[in-house]
């Protein structure tokens, strides 16, 4: 199960010709996003101090950011005092190795997953299973997802592509091979398809021996973990399992308990568009005779002291994961969550990726350019990261790369015409004199991907400049 | 009062119309125009494709051929987003790259001067009824730079609703991009075609003759696939009119499409 990986995928355009004009897929995207967006929009307009809380929010992660040193040692300090044991990963491979070697200690070969962006960003289950252990997914999205051998497409709803007769589709089909079948003449009601789910994951949550989750925050002061969730699934894989080991980025960390006050208001309303959320979990270490025996926590890197090290990309690590960038991105409800080649799709995954990963595979080369800086993603951020701010700082990095050298000379070509007037007037004259052996479309990029779907311009007779030239001394009078 | 009109490179040398108008609007209120001939273009293109560098002889420039004027209006939002956002940065970056001063003064004398063509309306000249006569149905597309950089706000579509015989109809999802993006639109032109179908389909759904936007470079893109798609067609005729060109006109000297 979850065969399917991000590695070895094409530059974002590439991927997006194709996604593009697939037509369900852009139903199911523009019916979903709208529909979240609006409700975004509702729930945040009705509180009054929403500004002041997005700025609150903004400050304490750049408060906690700039001494992560200190309050992640706390941290470490207070979740050993509680009875939990910490482990400190450098990269993916390292959190795998130690959440592979924790679970086989436990003698088990099964695991249940809460829903969970670090896991998935180390690819967590592949690595699982290369170790002879099966990782279930038992957040509803993410279980159609890896039903169906398929790959996330968005941050809160990776499904977010699928509608209702693909889901029963996939449940029909795939239940049964790795546990309770979906029942007879499963519908695509929404109810049904849910009654189904519930059914095929209870046996896994009470069976497991063994939970994995991420987490949404960790208090320093208290070394209590937090995951906020809407379906219960989490509350079942927290507390039912004798051992619990939670994989988290060392970003998630805030410095009191009363921080939580900020941010379980900013989050619910940005990601669900709800008041409250449903399930809040929390915990301290280990409690005799309550929740699991066992609590591992893996503080992950992966990329992200080198992030904070960019004085413009950093803001990248405020983000807490609610996905409303997403739900306005015009370019991510054309192009889908697939063609950003990573967990983290539209625009925070084109700003956060190239830094975690860097920018020399062709995908992540392409993501700073996978926006029109429109600029709707940076509005709703409840942290105020400016995504164009960071997306641009990024394009200067992958333009200084290798193999941008005939992009490099046109805008230099271009500049110094800009620099040299008498230069520009006199192509622009010339451009003018010869519009009339214009063509209509042009064979070669970059001007064959304007013309293959837009007519160029057609020039005016004269450039603004020679107009001036002509009318500059015929002033009109003021009107009165 | 004497201003300097700022036209960009886009309108110079591709949409004059939309300069030409903006300077007989102002003159026609009473505004002494100036067209400093050693401008040209603000450096986007070159900003936002990552080629920060190259921009910066356009920044001097700029700040060169605007010194001494008491406002710079200008008929583009984008431009003026690049200015009042991007400048400073981009000289913020040049004193952390350890190359002095001079680029963080430029941006700085310029910056605040810089104003596009519905800020100078509404906010210096106070006035939203430019005694402009239009008698067409128009729809405003609120380009994203003007929309969200800047926050034009109510600005244009205020004006658009003092002109005389204009018919003012709502464009459905308004506020969201029309897939230009400057270099975005050739780097990614299947995602760039998608949205401006989309802006399209929701500008004809009004019924309106004319398609209206303060950014001809968002226009231009627009216009690129309305001619494209009306080729050999009978749409209902569909045409995008910068701004300016809706409220320079008068009764007495009506607008034309020639």
């Amino acid at each position: 199960m979850s065969g399917r990986t991000y590695l070895g995928m094409p530059a974002f355009p590439v991927e997006a010709k194709a996604s593009t004009k697939d037509e369900r897929l852009r139903a199911n995207l523009r019916h979903a996003t709208h529909t979240i967006r609006d409700k975004r929009a509702r729930a945040v307009g009705e509180l009054d101090d929403w500004a002041l809380l997005r700025e609150a929010g903004k400050r304490i992660k750049d408060h906690t950011l700039r001494h992560l040193d200190t309050y992640l040692l706390q941290l470490e300090d207070r979740v050993t005092a509680a009875g939990g044991t910490v482990h400190w990963a450098a990269d993916a491979a390292e959190a795998n190795r130690i959440v592979a070697s924790l679970v086989h200690a436990t003698g088990e070969t099964e695991v249940v997953k809460v829903k969970s962006m670090a896991t998935q960003e180390i690819g967590l289950n592949e690595a699982l299973a290369a170790e002879g252990v099966n990782a279930y997914e038992t957040d509803l999205a993410e279980l159609i997802v890896q039903l169906g051998d398929d790959l996330p497409s968005h941050i809160l709803v990776p499904a977010i592509h699928r509608n209702r007769g693909e889901i029963r589709d996939i449940f029909r089909a795939q239940m049964g091979r790795w546990g309770r079948p979906a029942p007879e003449g499963l519908t695509d009601r929404p109810a049904d398809l849910a009654e189904a789910a519930r059914l095929h994951l209870r046996e896994k949550f009470l069976r497991a021996k063994v939970g994995v989750s991420g987490a949404n925050f960790m208090i320093a002061e208290t070394g209590t973990l937090v995951v906020v969730e809407s379906e219960g699934n989490g509350r079942m894989c927290l507390t039912l399992p004798e051992t619990l080991i939670s994989v988290v980025g060392i970003e998630k960390v805030l410095p009191s308990w009363q921080d939580l006050e900020v941010f379980l208001q900013l989050l619910p309303r940005s990601s669900t568009a709800e008041r409250m959320n449903p399930y809040t979990t929390m915990w301290t270490g280990t409690t005799a005779g309550d929740g699991p025996r066992d609590f591992h926590l893996v503080l992950l890197d992966n990329g992200r002291t080198a992030t904070l090290a960019d004085e413009v990309g950093r803001q990248v690590l405020r983000c807490i994961r609610c996905s409303a960038c997403l739900n306005v991105c015009p370019v991510y409800e054309r192009a889908g969550g697939h063609a950003y080649g990573s967990p983290y799709p539209g625009p925070i995954g084109a700003v956060l990726m190239p830094q975690l990963r860097g920018t020399t595979s062709e995908v992540d080369a392409s993501l700073p350019f996978a926006s029109s800086l429109c600029g709707a993603c940076y509005d709703v951020c409840p942290v105020a990261i400016d995504i164009p701010e960071v997306l641009v700082h990024l394009r200067e990095q992958v333009a200084a790369q290798p193999g941008h050298g005939a992009e490099r000379a046109a805008m230099k070509a271009a500049a110094w015409l800009f620099d040299h007037p008498a230069a520009l007037a006199a192509a622009e004259r010339a451009a003018s004199a010869t519009r009339a052996v214009h063509p209509r479309t042009l064979p070669l990029r970059p001007a064959k991907a304007w013309t293959d779907s837009r007519d160029l311009p057609e020039l005016p007779a004269a450039p603004f400049r020679a107009w001036w030239k002509q009318h500059r001394t015929t002033r009109q009078e003021p009107a009165e | 009062m004497r201003v300097a009109l700022f036209a960009t490179c886009v309108n110079d040398a591709v949409l004059p119309r939309a300069a030409i108008a903006t300077v007989r609007l102002l003159q026609r209120l009473g505004v002494e125009v100036d067209f400093p001939e050693q401008q040209s273009c603000c450096g986007q293109p070159q900003y936002n494709t990552g080629y920060r560098r190259q921009a910066e002889p356009l920044v001097r420039r700029m700040a060169r051929a605007f010194d001494g004027y008491e406002y710079v209006v200008t008929p583009s939002g984008s431009c003026v987003a690049m200015v009042r956002d991007n400048y400073p940065r981009i000289g913020a970056k040049a004193r952390a790259e350890g190359r002095g001063e001079e680029l963080a003064a430029a941006a700085a004398s310029l910056t605040p001067r810089v104003l596009e063509l519905t800020e100078f309306l509404v906010d210096v000249l106070g006035v939203t009824d430019v005694g402009a006569y239009f008698p067409h149905t128009v729809t405003y597309h609120p380009s994203c730079h003007g929309l969200r950089v800047l926050g034009l706000g109510t600005r244009p579509l205020a004006l658009l609703r003092a002109v005389e015989g204009l018919e003012l109809v709502e464009l459905p999802g308004a506020e969201e991009c029309c897939g230009f993006g400057g270099t975005f639109a050739v780097k990614n032109p299947d995602v760039s075609t998608a949205m401006g179908a989309d802006k399209i389909a929701h500008a004809r759904s009004t019924g309106a003759e004319v398609l209206c936007g303060a950014d001809n470079s968002c226009l231009l893109h627009l216009d690129g696939m309305l001619r494209r798609q009306s080729r050999g067609r009978g749409d209902a005729p569909l045409r995008t009119v910068h701004l300016a060109e809706i409220l320079a006109p008068t009764e007495a000297d009506p607008w034309s499409v020639a």
